[in-house]
């Protein structure tokens, strides 16, 4: 019994992480209709400047977390202006390709950087709680509720403000958009903005109990599209929940089936709805 | 000299150099470099099968490579199969998986598509890596059969092998131009240009890209059956995404959809990557950023350069429509 609640224990951490990173591919697919390949290395880069400003500037865990947003935001605002927009008219194929050949850049740049050691960083909930009689490390909590925190925000963001409003208006109909006024140009960077923010927000809370390496985006990347699949691309709340169920399967089938094989269960499932249904399990929502 | 018969001798120009190199590199690193890019851009001829002519951006293309060679490297090592045997085998293998896999994943269109066709992709990977007792994971695979001798012809000096290779890329080459001036080769540009358009007027696309992909697959694995052959030895990073990268990188830089783009592209990136050995760390960050690059102000690759500067002189004597 303490096996299986450590295990949906895992499964909700790991669920945390892979809905804040299929939330941002959600958001950038609903708006431009790319799939960003580089997505998960925007969460690798999130981790890793975290990692250096704590343990090479020594900031404080909540601030260097906070510039990592920043900087990913930006990182992610460039991309759209610079890679993404120019390429708003080509054919699908090519904003795809570009995609892979940033996903390609981002992870090499990181190999230079930091080398293709694996890091560590320290949390600063360094103990262990009990809850129910359950040891938890604490950092697993800390990351529970801030990435529900942060999922409410979005959503709250997403409906109640106008900003959010305009994005969603941008994914329901971008032509629409543009007659009632909406700068769709200024959506599309803001969104990717956010998206890169999010992925940040991800890598910078898991860093702490997981390692940070080069190459830790490349899966996640694959995972996140399996999700979005899943709970239709486009579709907010089809992220959040797919990512804690996917999260939930790969940590229960890891335990009682085969842990050899965890991380084939996202492709598994992307492979088996596919096969049944070639355009997704939900027609594109916005 | 009319155009059509010029443009008809250049390739057989170009067999001819391709022939004479051995001949001048006395070198065995620059031989092997040779052998290497020759195989390659095998794979990369398929890529452009399913990617440039059929318009799918199918990224299993590395998975495909990985069942050829891991076919021919465990029938050899673990059946005694040779090399001859094995390589045959291994395009089966692929050709069959890539009609079964393709029957699946083409009804899949677009993003749809390129997402699944990586997950499947990743699976082959994942599971050529994790399969240990098959095999051998990251250890890999010893002792894999080269292609010995057929008759008289002993394949045993780098130069022989570099000659096999180079026979096995002209008939690539050949087969691929031959399909594309072919009804085959007419659909699938058809279906590139509009899917829709091209099933209205009432061709099977999903045979036409199926074919396509099994193409595409045996090719795919026709060059990982040799690499593995001359190589020797085979690990599981034959069949990662990286390769699949390099590959596409091959097969844009050269010209997406044009004949001989792909081989000249394999030539330009591979070479490349082999004379910046020394800045091997910054290699991919070079190539991550010359893929968006061409992609943005390139798309069509050397043979999109190459078409417009022949319109530009051409163009002016011979009116084109």
């Amino acid at each position: 019994m303490e096996l299986f609640a450590q295990q949906v224990l895992n499964g909700l951490v790991t669920g945390s992480v892979y809905s804040l990173v299929a939330l941002g591919l959600t958001l950038i697919y609903g708006t431009m209709h790319v799939p960003n390949f580089a997505h998960g290395q925007l969460y690798m880069l999130g981790a890793y400047v975290s990692y250096s400003l704590v343990t090479r500037a020594g900031l404080p865990y909540w601030g260097a977390l906070g510039m990592s947003v920043v900087a990913l935001a930006l990182v992610g605002a460039a991309l759209e202006r610079l890679v993404f927009r120019p390429l708003r008219h080509a054919p699908p194929l090519n904003s795809m390709i570009a995609a892979l050949g940033v996903m390609l850049c981002l992870e090499a740049v990181a190999q230079n950087i930091w080398g293709e050691e694996f890091r560590h960083m320290d949390s600063p909930y360094g103990g262990v709680v009990s809850v129910f009689g359950l040891p938890v490390a604490a950092h697993r909590l800390v990351l529970l509720v801030a990435a529900a925190g942060l999922m409410a925000g979005l959503l709250l963001f997403l409906t109640r403000t106008l900003a959010g409003s305009a994005i969603r208006a941008t994914a329901q109909s971008p032509e629409g958009a543009l007659l009632v006024g909406i700068d769709t140009g200024r959506v599309a960077t803001t969104t990717f903005a956010i998206s890169a923010g999010l992925a940040a927000v991800a890598g910078s809370l898991i860093a702490p109990i997981s390692l940070v390496y080069p190459s830790m985006g490349a899966l996640v990347t694959l995972k996140a599209f399996a999700i979005v699949v899943l709970g239709g691309m486009g579709s907010v709340p089809g992220a959040l929940v797919g990512g804690y169920l996917l999260a939930m399967a790969e940590s229960l089938g890891g335990t009682y089936v085969s842990a050899t094989y965890q991380d084939l269960v996202a492709f598994v499932v992307l492979a088996l709805v596919f096969t049944f249904k070639p355009s997704g399990l939900f027609r594109e929502a916005a | 000299m009319t155009a059509a018969r010029a443009s008809a001798a250049v390739p057989l120009v170009l067999l001819g150099a391709a022939a004479l190199l051995p001949l001048l590199l006395s070198n065995e690193y620059y031989l092997q470099i040779l052998t290497q890019g020759y195989i390659l851009a095998i794979s990369a001829c398929g890529l452009n099968v399913i990617l440039g002519l059929a318009g799918q951006l199918s990224l299993a293309h590395a998975g495909f490579f990985g069942i050829g060679a891991y076919t021919l490297a465990l029938l050899g090592t673990k059946a005694g199969v040779p090399f001859w045997a094995g390589l045959p085998a291994g395009v089966a293998l692929s050709a069959a998986m890539g009609y079964g896999i393709g029957s699946i994943c083409l009804r899949s269109r677009g993003h749809y598509f390129a997402i699944f066709t990586m997950a499947v992709g990743l699976i082959i990977h994942l599971v050529i890596q994790k399969w240990e007792s098959l095999t051998h994971g990251h250890v890999g695979v010893i002792g894999v059969p080269g292609p010995g001798s057929i008759g008289p012809i002993a394949f045993d000096s780098s130069a022989a092998r570099s000659y096999l290779a180079l026979g096995f890329l002209a008939l690539t080459v050949t087969a691929i131009a031959r399909l594309m001036a072919s009804p085959v080769g007419r659909t699938w540009m058809a279906v590139r240009e509009n899917e829709a358009l091209a099933s209205a007027v009432g061709l099977d696309v999903m045979v036409a890209k199926r074919l396509a992909f099994t193409v595409s697959a045996a090719l795919a694995g026709l060059a990982g059956g040799l690499f593995a052959g001359f190589i020797g030895f085979l690990g599981p990073e034959s069949s990662n995404v990286e390769m699949t990268f390099n590959t596409l990188l091959y097969v844009m830089v050269g010209g997406i959809g044009s004949l001989a783009g792909p081989v000249a592209g394999t030539f330009i990136v591979y070479g490349l990557s082999q004379v910046l050995a020394v800045l091997q760390q910054f290699q991919m960050v070079f190539f991550g950023v010359a893929l968006v690059l061409l992609i943005l102000f390139m798309p069509s690759g050397l043979a999109g350069v190459w078409r417009s500067a022949r319109a530009g002189w051409g163009g002016r004597l011979v009116h084109r429509p």
